[in-house]
């Protein structure tokens, strides 16, 4: 006997309830994550490690937590701020996901943290499409990447809470076009904040770290259309 | 590329599904791709195939269907398809859309197993809210 059956399931809906989860769980434990995403080479760790710095220098109980397909560069770079830094190592996978990240926090995420930053694998398609809990999403692109990026990754832009363009000090020499930068991520994300900010030259130091912030307290995060349901 | 990822997903849930109404085998499984979910059809197609191997899902074949990315502007009334890449400013007020009514989905909506004892209907099957 052979028979087809209406299965109205959400793929995603393991890591959706699984984020969840964790962020109620560490809610609870008074931690925001902060997911950050962008191609590889745009300037995560960079940025991260001036934000580290900052929080530091602030008081603000920070951790990081920065995935890569191999090397422990970047948490060796990030533990230099001072603050607590988990390197997790995907072995291939390109993206990370909430249980995978809720294992790697237990038995190590220190208490209190406030701020828990979550350096993904550096790719812009996709950890777009899994929920890691957080209460910001910052998606990061580079002045050197070119004005269309945010619509070559429109899920990316599209699900970001802030843009950070990085780099800026390379505007001139790349020919960063910022209006049409501006206006693609308008076009699949309207109302999205979008920052300069550069590390040599300190443009845009500590907003992200003013954002996280925000948010941890509470304060009102853009809510992207793409992740709303319809009007 | 998370296809692997999604496939996995999928034949761990249909496996989920199938236990409880005793299916032996799945000859078919439809999914809808939502236009801006992120996820190629193709690639989805040949991990397919790599995650059924081995499970009650071998051999089975995917369909794939898509679904157009729908936006709305709610104090314009307006409605219209987003495209790819998709626009989101609506074309009345030069607003930001709204909200988006379609165009994110990624589900399983039909599974057509290939042997079923005599048992009655397969499944309660649990429903899970999208995000």
């Amino acid at each position: 006997m052979c028979r087809t059956v209406d299965l109205r399931q959400a793929v995603l809906a393991k890591n959706t309830m699984a984020a969840r989860v964790l962020r109620a769980e560490l809610t609870a434990r008074g931690t925001t994550v902060v997911n950050l995403l962008s191609s590889p080479g745009s300037g995560k760790t960079a940025l991260l490690e001036r934000e580290l710095l900052l929080a530091r220098e602030r008081g603000v109980a920070t951790a990081a937590l920065t995935a890569d397909l191999a090397t422990e560069n970047d948490a060796t770079r990030l533990a230099r701020s001072g603050v607590p830094v988990k390197q997790v190592l995907t072995d291939g996978l390109c993206h990370l996901e909430a249980d995978m990240l809720a294992g790697h926090l237990h038995d190590w995420l220190p208490d209190p943290t406030r701020l828990l930053f979550v350096e993904n694998v550096g790719n812009l398609v996709c950890p777009a499409s899994y929920d890691l809990g957080e209460s910001l999403r910052v998606v990061l692109a580079s002045v050197t990447e070119g004005e269309d990026k945010p619509l070559k990754y429109p899920t990316a832009f599209g699900l970001a809470q802030l843009v950070i363009v990085t780099k800026s000090d390379l505007a001139g020499p790349a020919a960063f076009d910022e209006a049409a930068f501006r206006a693609h991520v308008q076009r699949v994300n309207p109302g999205v904040e979008v920052v300069l900010t550069s590390v040599r030259t300190g443009e845009g130091a500590g907003i992200l770290l003013d954002r996280a912030l925000a948010a941890a307290d509470g304060g009102s995060v853009h809510a992207p259309v793409m992740a709303r349901a319809g009007a | 590329m998370h296809e692997m990822s999604v496939a996995l997903s999928v034949v761990d849930q249909v496996e989920q599904a199938a236990r409880p109404g005793g299916a032996r085998g799945v000859r078919r499984v439809t999914v809808e791709i939502g236009e801006l979910a992120g996820v190629v059809p193709g690639a989805l197609a040949f991990c397919f195939e790599l995650a059924c191997a081995g499970t009650l899902l071998e051999g089975a074949e995917l369909v794939t269907r898509s679904v157009p990315g729908r936006a709305a502007c709610a104090p314009c009334g307006r409605a219209w398809d987003t495209g790819m890449p998709p626009d989101m400013i609506c074309a009345g007020c030069r607003g930001g859309a709204t909200g988006l009514l379609s165009g994110r989905d990624l589900r399983i909506t039909e599974v057509h197993w290939s042997a079923l004892p005599t048992a009655p209907d397969p499944t309660p099957v649990p429903r899970h809210q999208e995000n």
